[in-house]
Protein backbone atom coordinates (compact mmCIF):
# COMPACT_ATOMS: atom_id res chain seq x y z
CA UNK A 1 0.00 0.00 0.00
CA UNK A 2 0.74 3.76 -0.45
CA UNK A 3 1.72 5.62 2.53
CA UNK A 4 1.37 9.27 2.93
CA UNK A 5 3.13 11.63 5.76
CA UNK A 6 1.96 15.50 5.92
CA UNK A 7 3.21 18.48 7.59
CA UNK A 8 5.49 17.57 10.91
CA UNK A 9 5.04 13.91 10.02
CA UNK A 10 6.39 14.13 6.69
CA UNK A 11 9.24 16.18 7.83
CA UNK A 12 10.32 14.16 10.93
CA UNK A 13 9.97 10.69 8.96
CA UNK A 14 12.16 12.81 5.56
CA UNK A 15 9.75 11.59 3.28
CA UNK A 16 6.23 12.29 1.53
CA UNK A 17 5.70 8.77 0.36
CA UNK A 18 6.72 5.34 0.36
CA UNK A 19 5.83 2.01 -0.28
CA UNK A 20 4.94 -0.30 2.53
CA UNK A 21 4.59 -4.23 2.21
CA UNK A 22 2.85 -5.39 5.44
CA UNK A 23 0.47 -7.82 6.43
CA UNK A 24 -0.97 -5.70 9.48
CA UNK A 25 -4.55 -6.13 10.43
CA UNK A 26 -5.07 -2.95 11.62
CA UNK A 27 -4.01 0.94 11.52
CA UNK A 28 -2.43 0.45 15.12
CA UNK A 29 -0.59 -2.75 13.69
CA UNK A 30 0.75 -0.74 10.97
CA UNK A 31 1.90 1.92 13.08
CA UNK A 32 4.03 -0.46 15.68
CA UNK A 33 5.70 -2.21 12.19
CA UNK A 34 6.96 1.75 11.13
CA UNK A 35 8.10 2.64 15.03
CA UNK A 36 10.03 -0.47 15.09
CA UNK A 37 11.52 0.61 11.59
CA UNK A 38 14.01 3.23 12.72
CA UNK A 39 14.38 6.20 15.22
CA UNK A 40 12.88 9.18 13.08
CA UNK A 41 9.64 7.09 12.78
CA UNK A 42 9.25 5.97 16.56
CA UNK A 43 9.76 9.71 16.93
CA UNK A 44 7.14 10.98 14.59
CA UNK A 45 4.76 8.13 15.75
CA UNK A 46 5.29 8.40 19.87
CA UNK A 47 2.25 10.36 20.62
CA UNK A 48 -1.06 9.27 18.66
CA UNK A 49 -2.99 11.69 20.20
CA UNK A 50 -0.84 14.18 18.23
CA UNK A 51 -2.19 12.53 14.83
CA UNK A 52 -4.92 11.30 12.23
CA UNK A 53 -5.13 8.88 9.95
CA UNK A 54 -6.83 9.12 6.51
CA UNK A 55 -7.55 5.47 4.85
CA UNK A 56 -8.70 5.83 1.02
CA UNK A 57 -8.88 9.58 1.30
CA UNK A 58 -11.29 9.17 4.32
CA UNK A 59 -10.84 9.91 8.35
CA UNK A 60 -10.56 6.74 10.00
CA UNK A 61 -9.66 5.36 13.73
CA UNK A 62 -6.42 3.61 14.73
CA UNK A 63 -7.86 0.55 15.11
CA UNK A 64 -9.34 0.56 11.37
CA UNK A 65 -9.09 -2.71 9.49
CA UNK A 66 -6.60 -2.03 7.05
CA UNK A 67 -8.38 -4.98 4.69
CA UNK A 68 -8.35 -3.61 0.74
CA UNK A 69 -7.29 -0.21 1.42
CA UNK A 70 -4.57 1.29 -1.01
CA UNK A 71 -3.90 4.27 0.34
CA UNK A 72 -3.13 5.71 4.66
CA UNK A 73 -1.86 9.03 5.14
CA UNK A 74 -0.65 9.56 8.58
CA UNK A 75 -0.86 13.84 9.68
CA UNK A 76 -1.45 16.10 12.73
CA UNK A 77 -4.83 17.45 13.51
CA UNK A 78 -5.99 19.55 10.34
CA UNK A 79 -5.55 23.23 10.43
CA UNK A 80 -7.75 24.49 7.82
CA UNK A 81 -9.99 27.86 7.58
CA UNK B 1 -22.39 24.28 -5.15
CA UNK B 2 -18.93 25.15 -6.05
CA UNK B 3 -16.06 24.34 -3.76
CA UNK B 4 -12.60 25.17 -5.57
CA UNK B 5 -8.99 24.40 -4.14
CA UNK B 6 -6.31 26.26 -5.55
CA UNK B 7 -3.00 27.93 -5.63
CA UNK B 8 -4.05 31.34 -6.86
CA UNK B 9 -5.72 33.78 -5.39
CA UNK B 10 -8.93 34.77 -6.33
CA UNK B 11 -11.21 37.91 -6.82
CA UNK B 12 -13.29 37.92 -2.85
CA UNK B 13 -15.16 40.96 -4.94
CA UNK B 14 -16.09 39.26 -8.04
CA UNK B 15 -16.52 36.08 -6.35
CA UNK B 16 -19.19 37.60 -4.24
CA UNK B 17 -20.71 39.12 -6.60
CA UNK B 18 -21.06 36.66 -9.00
CA UNK B 19 -22.28 33.95 -6.38
CA UNK B 20 -25.51 36.87 -5.05
CA UNK B 21 -26.47 37.62 -8.54
CA UNK B 22 -26.48 34.04 -9.26
CA UNK B 23 -28.65 33.04 -6.01
CA UNK B 24 -32.29 32.63 -7.27
CA UNK B 25 -34.37 32.16 -4.56
CA UNK B 26 -32.94 33.63 -1.78
CA UNK B 27 -33.35 36.60 0.65
CA UNK B 28 -29.97 35.90 2.37
CA UNK B 29 -26.24 35.85 1.09
CA UNK B 30 -23.32 35.25 4.04
CA UNK B 31 -20.23 35.45 3.18
CA UNK B 32 -16.83 35.19 5.28
CA UNK B 33 -13.12 35.40 3.77
CA UNK B 34 -10.07 34.34 6.43
CA UNK B 35 -6.63 36.71 6.08
CA UNK B 36 -3.46 35.51 7.05
CA UNK B 37 -2.76 36.90 9.94
CA UNK B 38 1.05 38.13 11.61
CA UNK B 39 2.35 35.14 13.79
CA UNK B 40 1.78 36.14 17.74
CA UNK B 41 5.55 35.04 17.81
CA UNK B 42 7.22 37.65 15.95
CA UNK B 43 7.74 39.08 12.37
CA UNK B 44 6.29 36.44 9.88
CA UNK B 45 7.88 36.25 5.93
CA UNK B 46 4.79 34.20 4.93
CA UNK B 47 2.06 31.61 5.63
CA UNK B 48 2.54 27.99 3.72
CA UNK B 49 -0.11 25.93 3.43
CA UNK B 50 0.18 22.09 2.84
CA UNK B 51 -2.59 19.84 1.48
CA UNK B 52 -3.40 16.62 0.50
CA UNK B 53 -3.82 16.87 -2.97
CA UNK B 54 -5.92 13.56 -3.15
CA UNK B 55 -8.50 14.19 -0.33
CA UNK B 56 -9.11 18.19 0.30
CA UNK B 57 -11.84 18.45 -2.81
CA UNK B 58 -13.47 15.81 -1.78
CA UNK B 59 -13.30 16.43 1.88
CA UNK B 60 -14.49 19.95 1.27
CA UNK B 61 -17.63 18.76 -0.99
CA UNK B 62 -18.62 16.58 1.73
CA UNK B 63 -18.53 19.28 4.39
CA UNK B 64 -20.43 21.57 1.85
CA UNK B 65 -23.17 19.28 0.56
CA UNK B 66 -23.59 18.27 4.29
CA UNK B 67 -24.21 22.19 5.15
CA UNK B 68 -26.76 22.42 1.67
CA UNK B 69 -29.26 19.69 2.92
CA UNK B 70 -28.89 20.65 6.83
CA UNK B 71 -30.07 24.55 5.82
CA UNK B 72 -31.58 24.24 3.05
CA UNK B 73 -29.50 26.18 0.95
CA UNK B 74 -30.13 27.26 -2.48
CA UNK B 75 -26.52 27.43 -3.13
CA UNK B 76 -22.95 27.35 -1.23
CA UNK B 77 -19.07 28.16 -2.66
CA UNK B 78 -16.09 27.50 -0.84
CA UNK B 79 -12.29 28.39 -2.27
CA UNK B 80 -9.15 27.53 -0.37
CA UNK B 81 -5.82 28.16 -1.12
CA UNK B 82 -2.42 26.39 -0.47
CA UNK B 83 0.91 27.16 -1.07
CA UNK B 84 2.61 30.16 0.35
CA UNK B 85 1.12 33.58 1.09
CA UNK B 86 2.04 37.03 2.53
CA UNK B 87 0.62 38.45 5.48
CA UNK B 88 -2.75 40.08 4.61
CA UNK B 89 -3.28 37.74 1.87
CA UNK B 90 -7.27 35.88 1.39
CA UNK B 91 -6.76 32.26 2.08
CA UNK B 92 -10.10 31.29 1.84
CA UNK B 93 -13.95 32.53 1.74
CA UNK B 94 -17.09 31.04 2.21
CA UNK B 95 -20.67 31.80 0.77
CA UNK B 96 -23.65 30.57 1.89
CA UNK B 97 -27.15 31.37 0.06
CA UNK B 98 -30.38 30.76 2.06
CA UNK B 99 -34.01 31.66 1.70
CA UNK B 100 -33.63 33.52 5.56
CA UNK B 101 -30.26 35.18 6.96
CA UNK B 102 -30.78 32.39 10.14
CA UNK B 103 -29.59 29.63 8.25
CA UNK B 104 -26.92 32.04 5.84
CA UNK B 105 -25.49 32.39 8.50
CA UNK B 106 -25.58 29.37 10.68
CA UNK B 107 -24.07 27.35 6.94
CA UNK B 108 -21.41 29.72 7.33
CA UNK B 109 -20.36 29.13 10.50
CA UNK B 110 -20.75 25.48 10.47
CA UNK B 111 -19.06 25.88 6.67
CA UNK B 112 -15.89 27.70 8.61
CA UNK B 113 -15.83 25.35 11.96
CA UNK B 114 -15.50 21.98 9.77
CA UNK B 115 -12.94 23.59 7.49
CA UNK B 116 -10.86 23.92 10.10
CA UNK B 117 -10.45 20.89 11.72
CA UNK B 118 -12.07 18.59 8.76
CA UNK B 119 -10.50 19.65 5.98
CA UNK B 120 -6.84 18.25 4.99
CA UNK B 121 -4.62 21.38 5.46
CA UNK B 122 -1.65 22.35 7.61
CA UNK B 123 -0.45 25.92 7.87
CA UNK B 124 3.23 26.58 8.86
CA UNK B 125 4.44 29.78 9.99
CA UNK B 126 7.62 31.01 8.29
CA UNK B 127 9.22 33.57 10.11
CA UNK B 128 11.55 36.76 9.30
CA UNK B 129 14.77 35.29 10.72
CA UNK B 130 14.33 31.84 8.49
CA UNK B 131 12.78 29.56 11.65
CA UNK B 132 9.39 27.68 10.85
CA UNK B 133 6.78 26.76 12.72
CA UNK B 134 3.55 24.32 11.97
CA UNK B 135 0.71 25.98 13.54
CA UNK B 136 -1.14 23.74 16.12
CA UNK B 137 -5.02 22.63 16.32
CA UNK B 138 -6.83 24.15 18.89
CA UNK B 139 -9.14 22.36 21.27
CA UNK B 140 -11.25 24.86 21.01
CA UNK B 141 -11.72 24.33 17.48
CA UNK B 142 -12.33 21.00 18.10
CA UNK B 143 -14.71 22.10 20.81
CA UNK B 144 -16.74 23.95 18.51
CA UNK B 145 -17.75 20.92 16.39
CA UNK B 146 -20.14 19.46 18.72
CA UNK B 147 -22.30 22.63 18.49
CA UNK B 148 -23.70 21.31 15.42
Amino acid sequence: MEVLYFAWVRERIGLPKERVETSAVTVAELVEELKAREERYAAAFADLSALRVALDQELAEFDAPLAGVREVAFFPPMTGG
Amino acid sequence: MRVAVQEAPFDFGAEAEAFARGAEGAGAVVTFTGVVREADSGAMACMEIEHYPGMTQKALEQIATEAMSRWDLTDALVIHRYGRLAPGAQIMMVATAARHRVAAFDAAEYLMDYLKSRAPFWKKEILQDGSADWVAAKDADEDALRRW
